[in-house]
């Protein structure tokens, strides 16, 4: 696949902006702001309000952090920040724990028996840079620099990511591409020549007909999108929920379409044989934008409400009425593209099958539909060119997955480190990620360990991956930190500052001076020109007219507005192969998949056995902020959903403690049982994240259940290598 | 005069708990209690179901039985917009109130004193809404003055279909879901 198409998507938007123009004058909620120059020394007397972004997910919400005589209080929403509008989401709120919590990483740690056994010698940072950066050495000399990988999650990353990059290796990872939302944004690539992004390019306020389908909006807390939701559902927009689980989102539908799960693709070749046949779809649009409109509509011909409703269940009545609901409101008519899209294997053609259906309703670049994000485009830092890495990145040997591009696949790091193809992986250095719970099958994570001459980890708190390693590294928090500037793409262009509050507790140390310190240790120094991380903000600002004295006071710096959508002057532009929405695809067919998506039905659950799917709690991210006490004390632990009738049949009481065993034979740890009429009789459903393993997290250790570990079994996408992860079937065991 | 209310708007409100974690950072509420708390009622057999979402606390009630029960006075009605509130140093801690409040509202602070949802007097006597409402992400709460026509909470009780917990308790509650 040309892959150019993202950055060079990118390229243009950041040529299209002339020199940056500060709009944001300092907002009087802010000024008691104290600079931390001012403050070092001695204690300020009162109540400092001192603005960052968030970090307890990777939407960066703009926030005000309170100080109190020198003691962090609480945190609120930043309000001229257009992601949060001044209210943060519960985890946002709750930020403030991960400061407190007692149970964080203090100093460096090395290990001191066999890997996986949890035991620690305290060490001095220079003590631990410094094995890791003779470790490094040997591996740059036996294997080659590409032999070192480096996995992350969330701009915490950036500066460690230099690092790397100076080192000369580009196996460069992050599980939420093809763990998480990379099926989305290679089916929405495939189709309309540009990715989804995060934050998602959806415009929820303004939609008059919201489908959302197995995104749980209000349980999966993305703040603005959810601040949206709610402007939706009071304005009166018709929303219609496809879930095997009545989640909140479906308490708030005209229309809840409790699907059969793995056959989404079926109800949606459905929907798109209703609005062609019965004539719906924006004909305008399709002609003007529109590639192979004909060979698509020939052949969604056979996929009639009724062929459906014998896939999915959903009466053919029913799926009429919803696809007349979205013709009557297009183009103002989103059908979500959700983001956890890693389900079945099949995700990159259901994504694209969504994509496909927007195209229909004309709703991509469209009020009410997907709006055309700008960044503010603050230039980076004037580097020095890194090191051409000699080898190919090692994820993706031969191409097996034709459009894995743009992201590397983690699980694909992962085997060549188990098989040493395409060549050996002898390190691998994991920054804020659980990598045992963010990759499926926790087992061949740890046969991938094995073989690696150096596992380092840097965390907040000992997660169960750090239990794995030869070096934790404990960092500050958000709170206690600089972090580079947020630069996200969305309705307006503005950046955001993450700026320290207080100063880090113990000897935690911020990521980029753990960055700096280890390129010096292996002789990269030049890679670093500058001193602190202030000066090298200050460098970006100023490239833009802007000085980081001035952001520390606001936080937040906008762009003048300008269109979003097309109707109101966005020049509609395609990086498809035709340059066209393309509805057949040339590229898929190249490549020998299908041009048009086709369904396949999902693998049945054995007798007895219960399809596993799990999903998010508004209080918690990921397995990231368990520990957190104030979260903590909101949800200390999941609970299985299991229908009401099924707990009838098996004798399982609400409240209950049992245990899950999947079709491997994996068993859980203990779960307290909700017994529900809100789920399907053939599949159960829990929040990921729990059931943690980590005996240094007393609060999080073996409380609830991991669907982490039960997912033993996963599916691979054929066309982009992301790993299908709701295929795995469980069964009670009463025995606890 | 003023008597101060909620309408919370159950339709928007997704029970995201954002309330409860504000309130508890604000207030310095310890770990292991809460003032404020979501409650999710389901009716109905899958898949058709019909969910009620409301976010609960003290209702300020103006037949308070946790006020007339306190032997000490402690338990009183503030001036400002007739909020229930407690005077520290007066409590006991011998949770008369507590077991007589219908909506299970009061705790003991490990300080010792009976503790509960104070609509966050001390921001609103500076103009500002309550911590949960301020914070909430979907909107769904609206503070203010029901002795005020022309308020926004008055007029939400005006236009829009409501309920209240426990009427048949005859505690006057202040608190009205709107659905
Ligand atoms: S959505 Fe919530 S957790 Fe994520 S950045 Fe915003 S406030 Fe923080």
């Amino acid at each position: 696949m040309d892959s150019l198409s993202r950055r060079r998507f990118l390229k243009i938007t950041g040529a299209s902006i002339a020199a940056a123009t500060a709009v944001t004058s300092l907002n009087s909620v802010v000024k008691g702001a104290k600079t931390i120059e001012e403050k070092n020394g001695s204690v300020v007397k009162g109540i400092q309000k001192i603005p960052t972004y968030c970090d307890l997910c990777f939407w960066k919400c703009g926030a005000i952090a309170y100080v109190d005589n020198g003691k962090l209080w609480k945190i609120e929403g930043n309000p001229i920040d257009p992601l949060s509008n001044g209210r943060l989401c519960p985890r946002g709120t709750g930020g403030v724990g991960a400061s407190f919590d007692n149970e964080r990483l203090k100093t460096p740690l090395i290990r001191k028996s066999v890997r996986g056994e949890d035991q620690w010698v305290k060490a001095t940072w220079d003590e631990a840079l410094d094995l890791i950066a003779n470790k490094m050495k040997k591996i740059k000399t036996n294997y080659g620099p590409e032999s070192l990988a480096f996995f992350s999650h969330g701009i915490g990353g950036n500066f460690l990511k230099h690092t790397f990059k100076a080192y000369g290796t580009n196996n460069i990872t992050a599980p939420s591409f093809a763990q998480c939302r990379g099926p989305r944004e290679i089916g929405f690539e495939l189709t309309f020549g540009d990715v989804v992004g995060s934050p998602e390019r959806t415009d929820i306020k303004n939609t008059k007909c919201l489908v959302l389908l197995g995104s749980h909006l209000g349980e999966n807390m993305h703040n603005t999108q959810v601040q949206e939701f709610a402007d939706a559902v009071g304005a009166g927009a018709t929303v219609i929920v496809v879930d095997p689980r009545f989640s909140v989102a479906a308490s708030k539908a005209k229309h809840y379409l409790p699907i059969k799960p793995g056959t989404d693709i079926a109800l949606l070749l459905s929907w798109m044989n209703v609005l062609v046949t019965e004539g719906l779809y924006d004909k305008d649009y399709v002609e003007k934008y529109g590639f192979g409109f004909e060979q698509f509509a020939a052949e969604i011909q056979e996929y009639t409400p009724e062929w459906a409703y014998t896939r999915t269940g959903i009466e053919p009545a029913v799926i009429r009425e919803t696809a007349r609901e979205m013709g009557k409101n297009k183009p103002a008519t989103l059908v979500h593209p959700g983001r956890h899209a890693t389900w079945y294997g099949d995700d990159a053609q259901r994504a694209r099958s969504v994509a496909l259906l927007n195209a229909l309703l004309g709703s991509w670049g469209r009020k009410g539909g997907f709006y055309t994000p700008y960044k503010f485009g603050l230039p980076g830092y004037p580097y020095p060119e890194y090191p051409k890495p000699e080898r190919e990145p090692a994820d993706n040997p031969g191409k097996k997955y034709p459009f894995a591009e743009g992201e590397l696949l983690s699980t694909g790091l992962r085997e060549a480190t188990i098989t040493g193809n395409p060549y050996p992986i002898k390190g691998w250095f994991v920054y804020a990620t659980n990598l045992m719970q963010a990759l499926p099958n926790q087992q061949e994570t740890i046969k991938a360990i094995q073989n690696l001459d150096l596992l380092v980890v840097v965390d907040v708190v000992p997660s169960e991956i750090a239990g794995w390693a030869d070096v934790i590294l404990p960092e500050a928090t958000y709170l206690e930190r600089y972090d580079d500037i947020s630069d996200s793409p969305f309705k307006e262009g503005f950046i955001a500052l993450r700026q320290p509050a207080i100063d880090p507790p113990h000897d935690q140390k911020p990521n980029w001076w753990i960055a700096k310190k280890l390129a010096d240790k292996l002789g990269l120094s030049n890679y670093f020109p500058w001193k602190n991380v202030e000066e090298y903000l200050d460098t970006r600002l100023k490239s833009a007219g802007l000085s980081l004295n001035e952001f520390k006071k606001t936080g937040i710096i906008k762009r003048p507005p300008k269109p979003i959508y097309f109707e109101d002057g966005v020049q509609p532009f395609f990086w498809t192969q035709s340059g066209k929405i393309e509805f057949y695809s040339l590229k898929l067919k190249e490549h020998g998949f299908d041009p048009v998506p086709k369904f396949t039905a999902p693998e049945e659950p054995p007798a007895g056995f219960f399809r596993l799917l799990y999903g998010r709690s508004p209080v918690h991210t990921f397995s990231k902020t368990q520990t957190n006490p104030i979260l903590n004390d909101m949800m200390s632990e999941n609970e299985v959903w299991v229908n009401a009738d099924i707990a009838g049949r098996y004798g399982v009481k609400n409240g209950q403690y049992i245990k899950l065993k999947n079709s491997d034979g994996v068993i859980s740890n203990k779960v307290k049982v909700k017994v529900t009429e809100r789920i399907r009789t053939d599949c159960v459903y829990m929040v990921h994240g729990f059931g943690q393993t980590s005996i240094r997290n007393r609060k999080t250790y073996l409380k609830g259940a991991s669907d982490a570990q039960l997912v033993t079994k996963y599916k691979m996408d054929p066309l982009m290598g992301g790993t299908g992860m709701n295929v795995n079937f469980v069964t009670f065991e009463m025995e606890v | 005069m003023s008597r101060f209310g909620m309408a919370i708007d159950t339709v928007r409100c997704v029970g995201c708990m954002d309330c409860v974690v504000a309130c508890k950072t604000e207030n310095k509420v310890p770990e292991g209690f809460n003032r404020d708390w979501i409650t999710e009622e389901a009716f109905g057999n899958f898949p058709n179901i019909q969910l009620e979402i409301r976010t609960e606390r003290c209702n300020h009630c103006e037949e308070a039985p946790c006020v007339d029960c306190c032997p000490t006075g402690a338990s009183h009605y503030h001036d400002t917009g007739g909020v229930v509130l407690v005077n520290h140093n007066e409590c006991i801690g011998c949770k008369a109130c507590v077991a007589s409040c219908p909506y299970d509202a009061r705790f003991i602070h490990p300080d010792g004193y009976a503790d509960k949802c104070t609509f966050c007097i001390h921001r609103v006597e500076k103009g500002e809404d309550p911590a949960c409402v301020s914070v909430c992400p979907t909107h769904c709460m609206t503070f203010g003055d029901l002795d005020d026509p022309n308020s926004k909470i008055s007029k939400l009780v005006k236009s829009r279909k409501w309920h209240v917990l426990k009427p048949e308790a005859g505690t006057k509650p202040h608190i009205y879901y709107l659905t």
